[in-house]
């Protein structure tokens, strides 16, 4: 029961989270000043044992070569797999100041939306570091984030490693997209956490950057962010494709289910059977592996049926 | 049973009750020195007591480190303070509730506390930042709930006032009206709030004392020490109660001011346990079941009893919640009714069984 609450909420976030932080990047900074030596620069923390708040934290530390040093991550952390044995913490914007401190951080990286605050100034008053990691929502954003912690944790070169990976990867996601002169596929994110859970991305939401990066158009244009499903915006969104997490998938019975939801079956994406399941963070995470995400995004997309061939009756 | 009960009568039952009032202060003896000394940072017996006796500027017997110093005067000490106070405000709270209504099935919660608190909290969050309310973000959302748990009690004990008497029927179905009524606005704000603001509240109403700071506790603690002190010294007027509104008007017991009385103390109360802990539920309802299924309705020794073993059950309960999943922690709400509902069901059973076969 715990395990599924905890699952359920760290992908709640996950599609929550970005959002939020879009409108709230300004605030988040204001509301939380770090001291001078705590955001960035490269200065006397020490690095020999971090807990990571926030999935794609733990990916970037540990794609600095550093995992090793992480003694603690907290529940959203499920990549990559060696830090799989790691202590958990609890949600990352839940954690205990004493389960944090029991496992005796040298330094803890936390998301800008980790907390809650009481227990970050508890943990920070015992005498342990935090530094706080801005959220990203765009390539600049996850970028500047793979920056900011690999010059806190003087891996420098280590860092602009990751980001000239992470834009080769970007790069070749745009020229497969390029060299392919097909009507770009209209992609429906599908969000499901059950069949009763049900929510599709709009515009400024950090499936449709996903979407955007990997070539396609998003089928849904009406509002921005996350909303509730409804029969009718699906039928009227016509996508050819249905993009979903892969733990989205799981929760609705498989892939067989999909096209069973409410206006699925009512669309040309249903006549193809045009279903794309991602690995979670390597969708919506925004982490180092963001251009690999675009990229087997991209990659899956082009594997489908033409979208001309598969919209006609 | 009478108030103006017979010497012999009332030693009788007064043995038993102080009996109980040991065992129950044992017990919550028992879960404060658990509560401080273990949890998920290893603080030794020794270095605890070391770090206790250095704060009182005495000669401490052993070293500690400044970690552990921070973790068990500054995290564990006021967290396990509030969680007693909470446990108890909510626990005798409810054990005077259901004396009042003469109903074992109201507690806190039923007069509007809960939702009160509850909207107040979801319009602080949502609106929020519209009215430029960010500026008191650290108190805001525990006044918000107390004030909320307050201003709809307050409706509800108006509602349930009649002419010249408070109805107490009426004013059950006032509260389970208002309750249905906050808690359709606190759904209709879920769904304006933007995604930020829904995680907020969604981890406002899972409740736990993870927000318990030494501040807090300055903040709160007199809010949920006054009704501990207050309610017990009704406890003559809810025994009279037990036979009747009218018979205990014929009897002499302002009826009519006793009964404000305990809907303010227990608004109070409950209103300011909600506001630092969320809400948790079970306490209020079963502890003081508990209580009457083995001393009987004598609110001399339930009120008492009631309130030191509801802070013993959440002071427990709490300290399973962060050392159970260490170094994450449960919500406590979950953990009060896994610790409470066995011991309670054990109870109903044996009471069933002694009814059957005398």
């Amino acid at each position: 029961m715990i395990r599924i609450r905890t699952t359920s909420m760290c992908l709640f976030s996950l599609l929550f989270a970005a959002r939020a932080h879009a409108a709230g990047d300004a605030a988040a900074a204001s509301e939380s000043p770090a001291p001078a030596g705590e955001r960035g620069v490269a200065s006397t923390v020490d690095s020999a044992r971090i807990v990571t708040l926030g999935a794609p934290i733990t990916e970037i530390v540990a794609a600095l070569g550093l995992g090793d040093r992480i003694v603690g991550v907290d529940s959203t952390s499920t990549y990559p797999s060696e830090l799989l044995d790691r202590p958990r913490v609890g949600f990352y914007s839940k954690v205990s100041a004493e389960g944090v401190l029991s496992l005796a951080p040298s330094l803890v990286l936390a998301d800008a939306d980790a907390g809650p605050e009481v227990a970050l100034e508890q943990i920070r008053a015992a005498g342990t570091p935090i530094v706080r990691v801005d959220a990203a929502v765009d390539v600049a954003g996850a970028q500047e984030r793979i920056r900011a912690i690999a010059s806190t944790l003087d891996r420098v070169a280590e860092g602009d490693a990751l980001i000239a990976g992470m834009c080769a990867d970007l790069a070749e996601t745009r020229a497969l997209v390029d060299s392919s002169d097909a009507t770009p596929p209209r992609v429906l994110f599908l969000y499901a956490r059950g069949a009763g859970t049900l929510h599709v991305a709009g515009t400024a939401s950090t499936a449709d950057t996903m979407i955007q990066l990997a070539g396609a158009t998003n089928a849904v244009t009406g509002f921005e962010g996350f909303k509730p499903l409804t029969s009718e915006c699906v039928v009227s969104a016509a996508p050819d494709v249905v993009l979903m997490l892969r733990s989205s998938v799981d929760s609705v019975g498989g892939a067989d289910h999909v096209f069973e939801l409410p206006g699925l079956a009512h669309t040309p994406a249903a006549r193809s059977r045009a279903l794309v399941a991602v690995d979670d963070h390597l969708l919506l995470g925004f982490g180092p592996r963001l251009g690999q995400g675009a990229l087997a995004l991209a990659r899956a997309l082009r594997r489908l049926p033409e979208p001309a061939a598969s919209s006609s009756p | 049973m009478n108030a103006r009960a017979p010497a012999s009568d009332r030693s009788r039952h007064r043995a038993p009750g102080r009996v109980a009032l040991w065992i129950a202060c044992t017990l919550l003896a028992a879960s404060l020195v658990a509560g401080i000394g273990v949890g998920a940072l290893r603080v030794p017996p020794l270095q605890a007591l070391s770090v206790l006796l250095a704060k009182c500027g005495l000669p401490a017997p052993a070293g500690f480190t400044a970690q552990q110093e921070a973790v068990l005067l500054y995290i564990r000490l006021p967290r396990v303070l509030v969680g007693a106070l909470v446990g108890a405000a909510l626990s005798m709270s409810g054990a005077a509730l259901q004396g009042l209504f003469r109903n074992p099935l109201v507690e806190p919660g039923l007069i509007g506390v809960t939702a009160g608190a509850s909207l107040a909290v979801a319009v602080a969050i949502v609106a929020g930042p519209a009215l430029a309310l960010s500026a008191f973000t650290p108190i805001l959302l525990p006044v918000a709930a107390f004030g909320g748990a307050l201003a709809v009690t307050l409706v509800v004990l108006r509602l349930g006032s009649a002419a010249r008497s408070t109805d107490v029927a009426l004013l059950l179905l006032a509260g389970i009206a208002l309750n249905a009524l906050g808690f359709a606005a606190t759904g209709l704000l879920t769904f304006l709030a933007n995604d930020g603001q829904l995680r907020d509240l969604t981890f406002w109403m899972l409740g736990g004392l993870g927000g318990a700071t030494w501040s807090a506790l300055c903040w709160v603690g007199p809010l949920l020490l006054l009704p501990l002190v207050l309610l017990p010294r009704e406890s003559r007027g809810l025994n009279v109660l037990l036979l009747g509104e009218n018979e205990a008007r014929h009897l002499g017991v302002p009826v009519e001011r006793l009964k404000k009385r305990l809907v303010a103390l227990v608004a109070l109360g409950a209103g300011a346990a909600v506001s630092i802990a969320g809400a948790i539920g079970f306490v209020g309802l079963v502890v003081p079941h508990i209580v009457r299924l083995r001393l009987g309705p004598d609110h001399r020794v339930l009120l008492p009893v009631a309130g030191v073993l509801g802070a013993a059950l959440v002071v427990g309960a709490d300290l399973i919640a962060r050392t159970v999943a260490a170094p994450a922690e449960l919500p406590i709400g979950v953990l009060t009714a896994l610790v409470g509902a066995p011991f309670f069901l054990w109870l109903l059973l044996r009471a069933r069984a002694r009814a059957r076969n005398p």
